[in-house]
């Protein structure tokens, strides 16, 4: 077991206990944070987007081109992720980011 | 010039779960008419993953979601239900009572008004709308200077457009406008596009040939006295910025999915989604039934099969609005030779 640290759209960050093999898209979705996950994870609606923290950039597995192509459809920075395309294991134990704005 | 149609019922949705509904009203001699926000059926299973394996449909170990869609179409086809397709429902009264329920329902785009014996919610997460990219104060210039859409080419004649984007109808919308307007500029987050390969090549060259420009990067912010837009200040990757000067901006990030106008409906919601008895699948409006990914009740799981046994038991309930009278005989589709006729089969 392990947590992840994730701030909302208002600038609360909130602990989450995490559980292995679940997206982390999944465990903020669970906790009852506003995440939409539109498509259930299926990297075609680019709903889940969040920012990593800088220092966590490294430990995950790069985006994929399918992941880059739904990026092209918000508004991303350089740590820009899909959190579902995030698999929580004991390495993301602490793992720090923040929910991207979404449009009106 | 407004068309008014009567019918039995009234779906709202064309995805999965609405087409299939039409099979199982249909083996109940009941009629509808199918409307649908988007310029095709199928929904989420067309629109957001069309080419998506699908493992947990009964009786198919994979099919892709517009497969399910093309089969669901072939299926319901023996009962020719009528598609309303690039319309939304705007408005839904109750004109009837609760006895004899009698609904009119009213879509936006050309004014269709239907006047029908039961309406069945089948829209999933809400109705497609076009992403709209978290910029401050964007709502201030939609309309005058930012377009989600081309309605008329006509209207960014001689403007100075910024297109965003960099999928299909972001390349389409470049190629397209470059030649009528003022300046074309297309803005992009990186060098990679997933358009069609022959429309991106076509836009390298007009770049080349510097009939138009490419940037790479983020609008950070909008400029201009709103609605009046004047341009737009760009943040490239290395933290630089720069503005580019423009009449329009056309973002192209694709769609979402929003409640919309079903919320005025005078229905009970629940975190934007219906409540729903399990028996009928009705709603707190006698006559109005909500099926598939927009309904919730005790146990309800969000997968497409669980949206079919609901239509075929809101088909049970909508039977007795359209023919009170009628005794509801159950049959089966592999013995009944009525049935069978229905469905163009019968020896």
């Amino acid at each position: 077991m392990g947590v992840i640290h994730v701030t909302d759209r208002e600038g609360q960050r909130h602990t989450l206990e995490a559980i292995e093999g679940w997206r982390v898209m999944e465990i903020i979705r669970d906790w009852g944070l506003p995440i939409e996950g539109l498509c259930g994870g299926a990297c075609e609606c680019a709903t889940c987007h969040v920012f990593v923290d800088e220092g966590w950039l490294s430990k995950l597995y790069p985006a994929t081109e399918e992941e880059e192509d739904q990026l092209d459809t918000v508004m991303t920075r350089a740590n820009s992720r899909l959190s579902c395309q995030i698999l929580w294991t004991p390495d993301l134990d602490g793992l720090e980011l923040t929910l991207a704005p979404t449009g009106s | 010039m407004t068309d008014k149609i009567e019918t039995d019922v009234v779906i709202i949705g064309a995805g999965p779960v609405g087409l299939f509904a039409v099979f199982e009203l249909g083996l109940l001699d009941i009629k509808c008419h199918l409307i649908d926000i988007l310029p095709k059926v199928g929904g989420q299973c067309a629109e957001l993953y069309p080419e998506k394996p699908i493992y947990d449909i009964p009786g198919f170990p994979m099919v892709t979601g517009q497969g399910l869609v093309d089969n669901l179409m072939a299926q319901i086809e023996p009962f020719h239900p009528s598609f309303h397709l690039n319309e939304m429902v705007e408005s839904l009264e109750a004109i009837g009572t609760p006895e004899a329920p009698l609904f009119r329902v009213k879509t936006s785009e050309n004014g269709t008004t239907f006047i029908c014996k039961a309406v069945i919610i089948a829209a999933g997460g809400g109705s497609f709308q076009p992403k709209k990219p978290p910029i401050e104060n964007i709502e201030a210039y939609e309309g005058t200077g930012v377009f989600y859409a081309v309605r008329r080419m006509e209207m960014f004649r001689d403007k100075r457009v910024l297109i965003v984007g960099g999928g299909d109808s972001a390349l389409d919308w470049t190629v397209s406008l470059q030649p009528i307007a003022k300046r074309l500029t297309l803005l992009h987050r990186r060098d990679a596009f997933r358009a069609a390969p022959h429309t991106v090549e076509k836009m390298r060259s007009l770049v080349a040939s510097g009939d138009m420009d490419l940037h790479l990067g983020q609008i950070t912010h909008l400029t201009g006295d709103a609605p009046v837009l004047e341009g737009a200040v760009i943040r490239q990757d290395d933290g630089s910025t720069f503005k580019v000067d423009c009449d329009v901006i056309l973002p192209f990030f694709g769609l979402t999915m929003k409640l919309g106008p079903i919320a005025d409906w005078g229905l009970n919601l629940h975190e934007n989604l219906i409540p729903v008895d399990t028996e009928k699948f009705e709603t707190n409006v006698p006559g109005i039934f909500a099926i598939g990914d927009i309904n919730t009740y005790p146990g309800k799981l969000k997968l497409i099969l669980s949206g079919f046994h609901e239509g075929a038991l809101a088909a049970q309930k909508v039977h007795r609005y359209v023919y009170p009278e009628k005794k509801l005989l159950f049959q089966y589709t592999t013995s009944s030779t009525s049935l069978q006729k229905k469905l163009g089969v019968a020896a």
